[in-house]
């Protein structure tokens, strides 16, 4: 197995004249918290949607889970957790039925089910509210149960997609000891987040302008290459040199 | 006179509370943030302010008029930018803001000049031809505060202006708030981002539909029942958020890539690395720090979630 969980090479993906994604060459170990940031625009939707396997590539290439992102997109997703802030979730049934449901989007064998439930109820800590409607819950419960929705078939990579939004730092800080629970079992993790401190939480951070590659290291080696104190002062030490608006 | 004058101000929504008790007053001319989470309250305030909702109970005055009973008073003096997109994304930059004149009473040329400046000042003179539906996140919501300001609103509303907008955007609007500030508007702001608060002249905490505190930031910070000490390490430090403090600590947690920890005042460097150290962090230095606004607000919501 590739000690890398993503790669690519040259990925570049045109919209007409307009170069959204140009030429980006990405390597993610296997079991790292890899921080994909920048300003709107920059083309971080884009490449995740590249890697996803939702969006078909203008040229270069790249494997995600071991499998290609142009020609094996149907075995990535069955691969891949997606979690987002714009809830996935279906307010009206309860979290017991959302999670059900997305055992069957993500393919989860029939004889595997119940046992691949119990994990994730468990391992999210959403059992004391199984049988509620979604939608009444507060934010962190529904946020535990997009994560056990997006985890239950044992995804090799969960990509995060700005996935605390308006929290409050609390509720944020309890997300992020679910998430690195799940890298600490393995589990890669790929998110975009706006949230500096988030970023620092990173193993290592790439910052994406103008849809390339800027810099990439982890967060003290960024911090040390600046000469800023924190990834707030990297963020906009790199995206002053942006042209796009 | 105060801008903003709340008296015992409560709201709900189909019998979920969404306001609770709120009474406090921001004076004219300060730069004030309404700091919170989603579904904290910020947005039903802000329609009540701008006089589109009135509240279930106690009184809103906005610049000395009642938001129920006078808000034809109110309106010609206020700017509002409403959280969900306000604009009309076939019509290009300029037709957007020739509506919002319009709709105000400023039409033909009376409005040029007054157009040309807020495209100068927000820096949209190259995209005045561009539809809004074309513009990146972050000129939308310039494009939205120059709507809101045609009319040269005395008191400016501004509900999460800044959500969803990377942090090199977010600088240039905060330096257009400020701007308007030094020329005598009158801003409330609402915010999800902890760091937009030190922005601030004076922020409300709120949480749940009630305030928490309220101050400016340099008083919350101060508000807090001890000192606040940044701890590092060799490796990123992690504590899981709902764990007990080690003693005498009040309470500890990860920012960034450090921890931060409350102690009480009479602790020095020496016992809080002691007391770090029993819980096994690899902590290698620690120095006490200034408290932010999201210290202050961590220091409320785990005090009430231990409650």
């Amino acid at each position: 197995m590739s000690e890398f969980s993503i790669r690519t090479m040259g990925l570049t993906k045109r919209f007409g004249t307009f170069v959204a994604v140009d030429g980006i060459d990405v390597e993610v170990k296997r079991g790292e918290i890899y921080g994909f940031l920048g300003a709107n625009g920059a083309g971080k939707t884009t490449a995740m949607r590249m890697l996803c396997g939702l969006l078909v590539p203008t040229s270069g290439e790249g494997q995600v889970a071991g499998f290609d992102i142009l020609r094996e997109t149907a075995k990535i997703r069955t691969r891949i957790g997606y979690m987002s802030q714009k809830f996935a979730l279906y307010p009206d049934l309860t979290l017991r039925e959302n999670l059900k449901l997305s055992t069957d989007l993500y393919a989860i064998p029939r004889k595997l089910v119940a046992e691949r439930m119990d994990e994730a109820i468990v391992r999210c800590e959403i059992t004391e509210m199984l049988d509620r409607v979604t939608g009444t819950l507060p934010w962190g419960w529904q946020q535990r149960l997009s994560l056990a929705c997006a985890t239950a078939h044992h995804p090799e990579i969960l990509f995060l997609d700005e996935p605390t939004g308006s929290v409050d730092p609390l509720s944020r800080r309890g997300f992020w000891d679910l998430i690195r629970a799940e890298a600490v079992r393995g589990t890669t993790i790929f998110v975009t987040t706006h949230y500096m401190d988030e970023a620092e939480y990173c193993h290592r951070a790439c910052f994406l302008v103008d849809g390339r590659v800027a810099d990439v290291g982890t967060p003290p080696e960024l911090k040390a290459r600046h000469g800023v104190e924190s990834l707030q002062d990297v963020f906009l030490a790199v995206a002053a040199k942006a042209r796009r608006s | 006179m105060d801008a903003l004058s709340l008296e015992d101000l409560h709201h709900d929504h189909a019998g979920e509370r969404a306001l609770r008790s709120l009474s406090f007053d921001v004076p004219e001319g300060v730069l004030f943030g309404l700091i919170g989470a989603d579904g904290a309250g910020k947005s039903t305030l802000f329609q009540i302010l701008s006089t589109l909702l009135d509240p279930k109970q106690g009184k809103a005055k906005v610049l000395g008029f009642d938001t129920a009973t006078e808000s034809d008073k109110i309106r010609p003096f206020i700017g509002y930018m409403p959280q969900r997109f306000s604009l009309y994304q076939d019509l290009s930059v300029q037709e957007n803001l020739e509506f919002a004149a319009d709709i105000v009473g400023i039409a033909g040329k009376a409005a040029k000049p007054i157009l040309d400046e807020l495209i100068g000042f927000a820096r949209l003179d190259g995209a005045r031809t561009r539809p809004a539906g074309k513009l990146s996140g972050g000129m939308k919501q310039k494009l939205a505060l120059c709507c809101a300001l045609v009319r040269k609103p005395r008191l400016l509303l501004l509900d999460e202006p800044t959500v969803g907008v990377d942090p090199v955007t977010r600088r240039d609007f905060w330096d257009m708030l400020k701007l308007l500030k030094s020329q005598g508007t009158t801003t409330i702001v609402s915010t999800p981002y902890m760091d937009e608060a030190s922005l601030c002249d004076e922020v409300a905490l709120i949480h749940h539909g009630e305030i928490l505190a309220k101050g400016s930031p340099a008083e919350l910070g101060a508000s807090l029942p001890g000192r606040l000490w940044k701890l590092h390490g060799a490796t990123s430090l992690h504590v899981r958020t709902d764990a007990a403090p080690p003693a005498p600590l009040l309470s500890l947690y990860v920012t960034g890539g450090d921890l931060h920890a409350l102690a009480p005042h009479e602790c020095t460097t020496e016992s809080v690395m002691a007391s770090v150290a029993t819980t096994g962090l690899p902590v290698t230095h620690a120095h006490p720090i200034e408290p932010t606004i999201e210290d202050v607000l961590m220091r409320f919501l785990q005090a009430r979630h231990a409650a």
